[in-house]
């Protein structure tokens, strides 16, 4: 193969790749991170942390098993605390991978295919975390099944208007069809490692895992058929699965939850904090896999982008719940606004807008977008505030409803925190050995982006 | 083992010694017999049983003899004593899952509540008021209800023990019988008796005629709550033993002088029914007007018109005030009331405008020249007679507390040398100047029967645990005279031992072997009686009354006035508080304190579990720099406690209320530990008052546990309330407030509810928020106890919950008392959002929870606006304790973790009644089903019923105009509505 001539494309924005790649070494770079010899100690130090912390999530559970629920620090009127704040909040983190796969391929944004393999295993995994707690949560979790429509010898059937039965099916489509999208986009890598493999057992698996994939025209034309036809089956999922969460809350009576315009605040939310966390996840490891290349200025910015477009969505929902409290005329609800401003959860609250509206305001700012550090900085603060949106949500509106006589408090305790902090050590644990074993980023469509993949018309 | 050691005897002992080196002090090697004594005493196993030793040829004689005997005594048969059902005879015996009742009284505090008492499958289960006894009319109080629980405590003492060691019975009884063999001699010089107030007639005259066997004996009596003022004061203004009697249901005005007759007392259940008959508009007598003077807000002052907030110390100045004004001749106004004058002579005018038709109440806690003060007032205003009844007391007259301090004084003097301790536990409740413990210790033998190895028999001799009530053969008077035969339930669990038995034992009459059942079937046979005697026996059995025992012995007229001592202004400390004892409202003077039910169950004021506290005004609160749950040391002279504090609007200023009971050492598993006791402070010259109160704040912080965190109803409208006036111009006042209720805004045409569709209306305008429904329901219900760590998390499981509400003022608040069970609501919002159809809506209305089909995603809890559904967060329900597993209703699931539960308006005595119905080819009838939480409250709030039969007392009820939705606007449409609370104040007191 000869190696033509690359040229930087001419755009005033940082290219998508970084000039001077080739098709040689674009496979290389990416699949190194894999087959290389030896495990780097960076890596090793890394996933025994997030072990460790995976390894505190499941004496948690254990212990949550054996002893039950009451270990948590919910209560009576707070029946819903941390459990389903972190639902709400993995779930969300999983809307960036699909959003960048399906939406923003059928949009033809050729700039996500450095990361959107990367942000689909973290939609998987971030899924996989959010998955355990509505089981969990469960004071008889043991029974969870009775939750799927399944024939039974009792004669019965899932209560179908249970904002909780549409959550099962909406999550569990979601995890499927993510799963399918991410191994389907694979298929054509696994070739790839197959085929470069040294050692047997790799080549074993990955052969395996290929499916056969030779690489013929007919195969690549089914392939992208059948990618196309999923990335247009997940689109609809990625407004439907957080619409249906924020069911969970709208269908209620509780003030604070009750409001219609929780649908497109939460999926917008749901993408604010999914971007979020590819950028806290994707700064570190372009940095210490060396993958500036592929994972350019280009991306950091246009994901900063859409954050700050997502972020303006979230800030106008929370105007519209202030305005809604007071144009609505319900006693219930404008107390509820003003309880979340002036209540004993008031330093949350404000925290919250602080993290959610005002510091990310600074993303207006090209320099700041350019700046590593700073957009680091303010994805954490980002996931953080996410975070605490869903604690206002829930805790807050419960704490204080109808009749003061049931008012109460609610704080996590040490399980909570426990197994919130475990679940990002099984979230971590998940995304290290998918770096190790997998490639992070589409080696076949980084490819496609080598300047010389174009095919040109020789002019003679 | 005092004796001088001949120490050279044991360097030559040790010297020679062989094989033993090691010795555990001088006594022990000098051998000593006062060694040898205590190491027996220490290691009872170590004594030789038979001092010779035996022969091969003797122990086989005495083995044999010994299985011989055993197989004996495996033969001999209870003799057959029948107790005899209420109401119906079962026909073949026992029917499995018919439950039985027998009629019984509850004896406490001087008085008895006739009881019918539940029974399945011959465990006693649900404690019931007896509509036939006049003191309860079918409702009861939270002791009774929670006695159920009592008697299957596992930590009831279960054995007689002796220093520790198990002993059988005719141990004891040879003990006890030398020890009377030698009292003999002295004419029982050295005899006493300890009892608590006897209510009981069999055991009145067991003690009488022991006391005639032994004539220098002595039988005391004490209660800590007993009514010693009342007694003292009453005497001093008629010259005889007294005993007042109100017609509370007469009484047009009442005004109680620091008197929660409400709540507290032997009458209460009775008066309750009595004033709350007087507070519906529907009733045709005009309503009732009630005036509270008290220092801490009580269930009474709760429901008063007007409720003035006094300190204990001043409501003789305001008594004198009053029965000035009310011309009341020799009183005179005391000063130093100027704010309340126009209070004062509002109330003076009121009732002397109501004369023949008023009532002045005074307290146990007030001294006694308040109670002759309030004798000579209703004289005055024509009361007695027709409201107001004094009469010969029923139970042995006299001042409790002066009794005990002559039996502290003659064992301090060494005249006792034997004590018969029978149930109370004054070592615990003894005012603490009698140093009662120490005293105790300077008694030659001591013995007590009780239910608890407690603090008292921990200095006895001998322990014998006592039988619970319902598992004795007893009587008891009521305070009216009312006697009832008490029946066990079930024999005794622990082989406790009746005071009948203990005293039967005493005594040279008889074989000493009499059981409880002949001593009492006996005594009522030798009184008077009409016909055969077994049927009278068997009628007596039956009803829970002895016929012809409830007449009063009235006492004509008091001396009447001129009686009242002259007014001494009392000398108080400068800058001293006042603190204030009282019985707890929940745990009475410390006996229920190892009863979880009343551990838990939230006090009506100051809605705490698990503790007391010290109770003070915001004011003072601020003035001391006190917050909720700060320590302070209560300080009386040399006396001190450690107490939390607990801010309780509408207390008085300057004042502490402390409620006794708690703080027991030595009592069980769930009452060890819990609150501080307030006895220490408690001396013979401040039983009830004391003015010499410091307070020091420690710093320290110590947790309460409080079900209703929120006082305020944040101007929502969840109480209505007016006044009897404004309602009766004008019915639609009570809506003025209200929001607006959305109607049927559904396309579809309403659910319509063929045959039954049961109803609840709760009156709040009878409500005194007195917590015997929670009670109730709770023992009906299985519900399980979570303890203090669990309700401070805000895990607490009662169906029923009593919400309490302040409005106005913080330092003269008026107190709103509101039940809420499950609203059953016809559009529930907890039925959608579960996702497994654990909780589903009946034909006839019923919002139905499935535990086994519940998975416990708490979803409806969270949607639920009344929140009234309950998790278990942790297997709550004991599963292990055997004993507890009698007491649980069959007719009711025990609930496991993770399951979410609520009120299911009693679905168990629903289905029994419907399937009655059935069997018997009719509908339900009105009143056929009453729920646990209507069948005991005294005020008869609460109405169950088939709203869609119009005849029906609910459908009425919810016909009347007072009737409302709580919530309403949220459309939910509970079928439990309230009646809106209707008040009667004096127009001259609120124009200002």
């Amino acid at each position: 193969m000869s190696t033509p001539v690359l040229e930087a494309r001419r755009d005033s924005r940082p290219p998508v790749i970084a000039p001077g790649h080739t098709f040689e070494t674009v496979t290389d770079r990416i699949s190194r991170v894999v087959l290389r010899r030896g495990t780097p100690r960076g890596w090793i130090v890394g996933f025994a942390l997030s072990f460790c912390l995976m390894m505190v999530l499941f004496y948690s559970v254990a212990a949550l098993l054996f002893r039950g629920i009451g270990i948590w620090g919910i209560n009576q009127p707070v029946e819903w605390g941390f459990d389903i704040v972190n639902f709400v909040w993995w779930i969300g983190i999983g809307h960036a991978g699909t959003l960048i796969s399906a939406i923003l391929l059928l949009l033809k944004q050729e700039w996500r295919t450095s990361i959107n393999r990367f942000a689909e295993a973290m939609t998987l995994f971030a899924v996989a975390c959010a998955g355990l707690y509505p089981v969990l949560h469960l004071g008889r979790p043991w029974l969870a099944y009775w939750l799927f429509p399944y024939p039974n010898t009792m004669g019965m059937w899932p209560q179908f208007r249970s904002p909780l039965i549409w959550d099962v099916f909406a999550v569990s489509t979601y995890l499927t069809v993510s799963l399918m999208f991410w191994f389907v986009g694979l298929i054509p890598d696994l070739a790839t490692l197959r085929d470069r493999s040294p050692s047997r057992i790799g080549r074993g698996v990955y052969g395996i895992l290929a499916m056969g994939w030779r690489g013929s025209a007919k195969h690549w034309h089914r392939y992208e058929t059948a990618y196309l036809l999923l990335a247009g089956l997940s689109t609809p999922l990625v407004v439907s699965v957080h619409t249906i969460v924020s069911f969970d809350f709208a269908v209620s009576v509780v003030p604070g939850w009750h409001a219609t315009i929780f649908p497109p605040y939460f999926v917008a939310g749901a993408i604010y904090s999914g971007f979020a966390m590819v950028m806290t996840l994707a700064i570190p490891i372009r940095k210490f896999y060396n993958l500036e290349d592929f994972l350019t200025m280009r991306h950091l910015d246009n994901m900063a982008r859409v954050m700050l477009a997502t972020g303006l969505i979230v800030a106008y929902g929370y105007m519209m719940e202030t305005f809604m409290a007071w144009y609505g005329g319900n006693p219930y609800e404008s107390f509820m606004i003003l309880n979340r401003f002036g209540g004993p959860y008031a330093p949350q609250y404000w925290l919250l807008i602080t993290c959610n509206v005002v510091i990310p305001q600074v993303l207006w700012f090209r320099r700041v977008r350019a700046s590593i550090p700073a957009l680091f900085v303010v994805s954490l603060i980002v996931n953080l505030g996410m975070w605490l949106e869903r604690y206002i949500i829930i805790v807050v509106s419960l704490h204080r409803d109808f009749l003061p006589s049931s008012w109460g408090m609610y704080s996590g305790s040490i399980y909570d925190w426990s197994m919130f902090v475990g679940s990002i050590g099984l979230f971590l644990s998940l995304l290290f050995l998918f770096i190790r074993y997998l490639p992070m980023i589409s080696i076949f469509e980084m490819r496609t982006l080598v300047p010389g993949a174009e095919v040109k018309e020789e002019t003679p | 083992m005092n004796d001088a050691l001949d120490l050279d005897a044991i360097r030559r002992r040790l010297a020679t010694s062989e094989g033993r080196r090691f010795w555990r002090s001088l006594d022990e090697v000098a051998e000593t017999a006062a060694f040898t004594e205590l190491l027996q005493q220490e290691f009872p196993r170590q004594a030789a049983p038979i001092a010779e030793g035996v022969d091969r040829r003797q122990f086989l004689r005495l083995m044999s003899a010994s299985l011989a005997l055993a197989g004996l005594g495996a033969c001999t048969r209870q003799p057959p004593e029948y107790i005899v059902p209420y109401a119906k005879a079962p026909e073949d015996g026992i029917v499995p899952g018919e439950p039985l009742f027998f009629a019984t009284a509850m004896p406490l505090g001087g008085g008895a509540l006739g009881l019918l008492v539940e029974s399945h499958m011959g465990r006693p289960t649900k404690v019931e008021g007896n509509p036939q006894h006049p003191l309860s009319l079918g409702a009861t109080d939270v002791y009774a209800q929670a006695s159920v629980l009592g008697l299957y405590d596992p930590d009831r003492s279960q054995v007689i023990t002796s220093a520790g060691e198990i002993r059988p019975w005719s141990a004891f009884l040879a003990t006890l019988r030398a020890a009377l063999e030698a009292q003999r001699a002295k004419g029982g010089a050295g005899l006493r008796i300890l009892t608590e107030t006897v209510t009981s007639p069999t055991l009145a005259q067991q003690i009488r005629d022991l006391l005639a066997e032994y004539p220098q004996a002595r039988w005391h009596q004490y209660e800590p709550l007993a009514r010693d003022a009342a007694a003292a004061g009453l005497r001093s203004a008629i010259g005889d033993d007294a005993e007042v009697h109100h017609r509370v249901e007469r009484a047009d005005v009442i005004l109680a002088l620091d008197a929660d007759f409400l709540a507290c007392g032997p009458t209460a259940v009775r008066d309750m029914r009595a004033f709350s008959m007087r507070r519906r508009p529907a009733a045709g007598a005009p309503m009732n007007r009630l005036y509270v003077v008290e220092p801490m807000p009580t269930v009474t002052g709760g429901v008063a018109d007007h409720r003035l907030a006094l300190r204990a110390g001043d409501v003789e100045r305001l008594a004198r005030a009053v029965a000035a004004a009310v011309g009341v001749r020799g009183v005179t106004a005391p000063g130093g009331l100027a704010t309340h004058a126009a209070w004062i002579a509002a109330v003076a005018r009121d009732l002397a405008a109501h004369k023949g038709a008023s009532l002045v109440i005074a307290g146990e806690a007030q001294p006694p020249a308040v109670h002759a003060l309030v004798l000579a007032m209703n004289e005055t205003l024509g009361n007695i007679g027709p409201i107001v009844i004094y009469a010969q007391p029923f139970t042995m007259p006299g001042e409790q507390a002066a009794s005990l301090g002559r039996l502290a004084d003659d064992m301090e003097a060494g005249r006792v040398d034997l004590l018969l301790i029978l149930e109370g536990n004054p070592v615990a409740t003894a005012p603490a100047d009698l140093r009662f413990a120490a005293r105790l210790e300077k008694v030659g033998l001591r013995i007590r029967l009780g239910l608890y190895d407690d603090e008292t028999s921990r200095l006895c001799h001998w322990h014998v645990p006592a039988a619970h009530y319902l598992e004795s053969w007893s009587d008891a008077r009521a305070y009216d005279g009312t006697a009832t035969v008490i029946q066990p339930l079930i024999a005794p669990l622990y082989d406790g031992k009746t005071a009948h038995e203990l005293l039967a034992a005493c005594s040279q009459r008889g074989d000493g072997a009499q059981s409880a059942y002949d001593l009492v079937r006996d005594y009522w046979k030798r009184q008077p009686f009409s016909g055969d005697f077994e049927a009278y026996w068997r009628r007596a059995l039956h009803d829970g009354l002895v016929p012809g025992t409830s007449g009063l012995l009235r006492i004509p007229k008091g001396r009447g006035e001129g009686v009242v001592p002259p007014w001494v202004e009392p000398a108080a400390a400068a800058g001293a508080l006042e603190i204030s004892f009282r019985p707890d409202p929940t745990i009475y003077d410390g006996r229920f304190a190892n009863n979880g039910w009343l551990q838990e169950l939230p006090k009506a004021m100051t809605r705490l579990t698990w503790d007391n506290a010290a109770c003070l005004a915001p004011a003072t609160a601020e003035r001391l720099g006190l917050a909720n749950e700060d320590v302070v040391e209560l300080r009386r002279g040399e006396r001190a406690v450690r107490a939390p504090v607990w801010i309780v609007p509408g207390h008085a200023a300057d004042a502490v209320t402390v409620h006794l009971g708690y703080g027991r050492t030595r009592v069980g598993r769930v009452g060890n530990g819990a609150g501080f006791d307030a006895y220490v402070m408690r001396t013979s010259d401040a039983m009830w008052i004391g003015r010499d109160l410091e307070i020091r704040k420690t710093g320290e912080r110590y947790a309460l546990a409080c079900t209703q965190d929120h006082q305020s109803m944040e101007g929502r409208d969840l109480i209505r309330a007016a006044t009897i006036d404004e309602y009766r111009a004008d019915p639609a006042v009570l809506r003025e407030r209200a929001p607006e209720e959305p109607g049927d805004l559904s396309m579809y045409p309403p659910h319509r509810y063929e045959g039954y569709a049961w109803g609840m209306a709760i009156d709040l305008s009878a409500c005194t928020g007195c917590n015997a429904c929670v009670v109730a329901c709770q023992a009906e219900n299985n519900i399980a106890v979570v303890g203090k760590d669990q309700v401070g998390r805000g895990r607490e499981m009662h169906w029923i919950r009593v919400d309490r509400y302040f409005e106005g003022a913080l330092d003269a608040p008026a107190i709103h008392h509101q039940p809420v069970p499950c609203m059953h609501c016809e559009l529930a919002p907890c039925e959608v959002v579960c996702p497994v159809s654990a909780t589903v809506h009946s034909s006839e209305g019923l919002n139905q929870m499935i535990y086994n089909r519940c998975v416990g995603t708490k979803y409806c809890s969270n949607n639920c606006p009344y929140k009234v559904r309950r998790f278990n967060f942790y297997l709550y329900s004991d599963w292990a304790t055997e004993s507890l597993k009698l007491q649980r209703n069959p007719d009711v699931t025990v609930r496991s973790r993770g399951v979410m539960e609520k009120c299911t308006y009693c679905v168990q005595r629903i289905q029994h009644a419907k399937i009655k119905a059935e069997k018997e080819d009719r509908g339900v009838r009105d009143g056929e089903i009453v729920p646990a939480c209507a069948q005991a409250c005294p005020a008869e709030a609460i109405v169950f019923g088939d709203q869609n039969d119009p005849a029906s007392r609910v459908a009425k009820l919810k016909a009347e105009p007072r009737n409302y939705a709580l919530l309403g606007e949220l459309n939910a449409r509970p079928r439990t509505t309230y009646l809106a609370k209707l008040g009667n104040p004096n127009p001259e007191l609120t124009r200002g």
